[in-house]
């Protein structure tokens, strides 16, 4: 076996640079646009979750083997791995634990106004892992403050008026910062 | 159980660019094909390959891994892919190392291949297939804004000022150029990365590594079969710890400013090498380990990774780097390679490019970006990946082993 690795063997590495022109020529690539439609089963704790949405309510999972109150709710504890047997109606109220201002949409094209997505903690949740307490993603309105929007901020949830509720996260509308900020 | 020692004797990659005229296989065979001559050995000479790649949504090619086998190598092999997403590059050696530790093979050739050029209009539509399908998803969410999110609290909880973390993609971008499959590298000043265009707030543009297409792969072999082939010990990087962990795609549900799942995988690593408890702390840690190359998709990553693998205090990095402290020539070398941040960021292949540097390093084969080593080189590599929850960990220690 011929022993080469000393040398310096990366000098003539391959690998062709097309630029966009040369990429989007017809020549140069195929182009399918593939059709998927999925049907996914909510499951038994997210889809009462989404049921609870749709009632205006919020439900969290209590775990039967530790103190965990979690929103999501989970059909287990991911902590204890024991079932979560019971589900809550909590408070709509929580705070900020993170936030951006994002200019960029899903498809990477540019948005003048800002979206502020926001991870939210939960008032009335318990997570056992490290005492930290849960949440979810979602929005905080568009016109709020700019000023205002500080980790740990206070907020709570828009609904969507209850006809045009249809058990789907976006019935909450969005989170909006409170008075007593 | 007794395990086989298992060393890196080659590698061999492509050139990253934005996008490649190659396919996604004629990449793998540049590259694997590479690294089967830097050893002198051919596909007779290998019990097996490894395939990482990350999600098949890029390339739009089902179970990928089977597209891009013959590509590796492996055609009529015993053929495994790798893939926990970013981690992807660390984890698909780990995969080599244990089927080799085992006993099962003596030689193992790795590939991590990424062709991000291919989703349209751009790989951002393919990431949100990785968040939850229920209850994230129709928010129309993207992926910088859970790292817009993460970095926001990262910043918030240690009172980080922006000039620190941007330091870290002034450093990468000017490590890259020396590197032979640099995309982006370039020297850029720390106003221009403070006052680049606005994505998420607090991620600009320059914060973010670029998407890319490009491959790397290694021989692994056998401390026997090195020994059979004649292999000099001083061309031979040894794989001394590994580790890997995930946490739940409850992303949310937990404390985003510090990655505990980064801090299992590096223990259990440390564990394995030998290290005890004690010895598990910044200090000691940084004088056992000559260098590191943590995974800096953006830049606030690589310091937020430091301090998952306790090379520093938790929020103690970012002022480190912007002292220069993790310098390709400062007293503790952060990502010589130029990293995601200036290399480019194919994400298999990317992680791979950075376990790829501890063996030019550990080897003494980086040329320019040649970092000094102690007597018992070491360095670190370790990737991350899916949805904030992988923390895969690789330790490769240079020279004679005892």
């Amino acid at each position: 076996m011929k022993n080469s690795l000393k040398q310096n063997y990366l000098e003539n590495l391959r690998g062709t640079k097309l630029n966009s022109k040369e990429f989007y020529n017809e020549v140069l690539s195929v182009k399918t646009i593939p059709k998927f439609n999925y049907s996914w089963a909510t499951g038994v704790a997210i889809g009462k979750f989404l049921n609870g949405l749709k009632e205006g309510k919020i439900l969290a999972s209590i775990c039967s083997g530790c103190e965990s109150k979690q929103v999501p709710p989970m059909l287990f504890c991911h902590e204890c791995f024991k079932p979560m047997v019971k589900m809550e109606k909590i408070s709509d109220q929580g705070r900020i634990n993170t936030y951006s201002l994002a200019y960029i949409n899903t498809d990477a094209t540019r948005r003048e106004k800002p979206e502020i997505p926001i991870v939210i903690d939960f008032d009335e949740t318990i997570n056992t892992r490290d005492g930290e307490p849960s949440g979810i993603l979602h929005k905080l309105d568009e016109n709020s403050d700019l000023s205002k929007i500080k980790i740990g901020s206070r907020v709570k949830a828009v609904w969507k008026n209850e006809n045009d509720r249809i058990g789907d996260i976006t019935d909450i509308l969005y989170f909006e910062l409170m008075e007593e900020n | 159980m007794k395990k086989n020692r298992v060393g890196m004797v080659s590698v061999g990659m492509t050139k990253f660019n934005r996008r490649a005229k190659e396919t996604a296989k004629e990449l793998c065979y540049y590259s694997s094909k590479m690294a089967l001559d830097n050893a002198g050995l051919t596909r007779k000479d290998i019990d097996g390959v490894i395939v990482g790649s990350a999600p098949d949504a890029f390339d739009g090619v089902h179970q990928k891994h089977e597209y891009l086998t013959d590509g590796s190598g492996g055609m009529n092999l015993p053929s495994t892919r790798g893939y926990v997403g970013g981690g992807t590059g660390v984890f698909s050696p780990i995969q080599g190392w244990y089927q080799i530790a085992s006993g099962m093979f003596d030689t193992i050739l790795v590939t991590t291949e990424e062709k991000m050029s291919t989703v349209q209009p751009s790989a951002q539509a393919a990431f949100l297939t990785i968040f939850d399908n229920l209850i994230e998803r129709p928010l129309g969410p993207n992926l910088i804004w859970i790292f817009a999110l993460e970095m926001q609290r990262y910043m918030k909880k240690h009172n980080i000022p922006k000039e620190h973390i941007a330091s870290v993609s002034v450093k990468n971008k000017l490590n890259a150029i020396d590197h032979p499959a640099n995309m982006l590298g370039r020297k850029h000043t720390l106003e221009e990365v403070l006052e680049a265009e606005i994505m998420a707030d607090p991620v600009r543009l320059l914060d973010v590594s670029p998407v890319a297409d490009g491959s790397v792969s290694f021989v692994m072999m056998s401390e026997k079969k090195i020994k059979e082939n004649g292999i000099s010990y001083d061309d031979v990087a040894w794989v001394d710890g590994v580790g890997w962990n995930v946490d739940t795609t409850l992303w949310n549900n937990r404390d985003l400013y510090y990655p505990k799942y980064v801090e299992k995988a590096a223990k259990q690593a440390y564990h394995m090498a030998g290290l005890k408890d004690d010895e598990i702390n910044p200090t000691s840690l940084r004088k056992w380990l000559d260098f590191a190359e943590p995974y800096d998709p953006f830049n606030y990553k690589e310091l937020h990774h430091l301090e998952g693998l306790q090379l520093f205090e938790k929020g103690g990095a970012p002022k480190a780097a912007f002292e220069g402290i993790t310098a390709r020539d400062g007293d503790f070398p952060v990502t010589p390679s130029g990293g995601l941040l200036g290399v480019g960021n194919p994400i298999a292949a990317a992680a791979g490019m950075k376990t790829a540097e501890l063996f030019f390093q550990l080897t003494g084969s980086a040329g320019k970006r040649q970092v000094e080593l102690n007597e018992n080189p070491r360095g670190l590599a370790q990737a991350w990946g899916d949805l904030m929850q992988v923390g895969t960990v690789l330790i490769m220690k240079g020279g004679r082993v005892e």
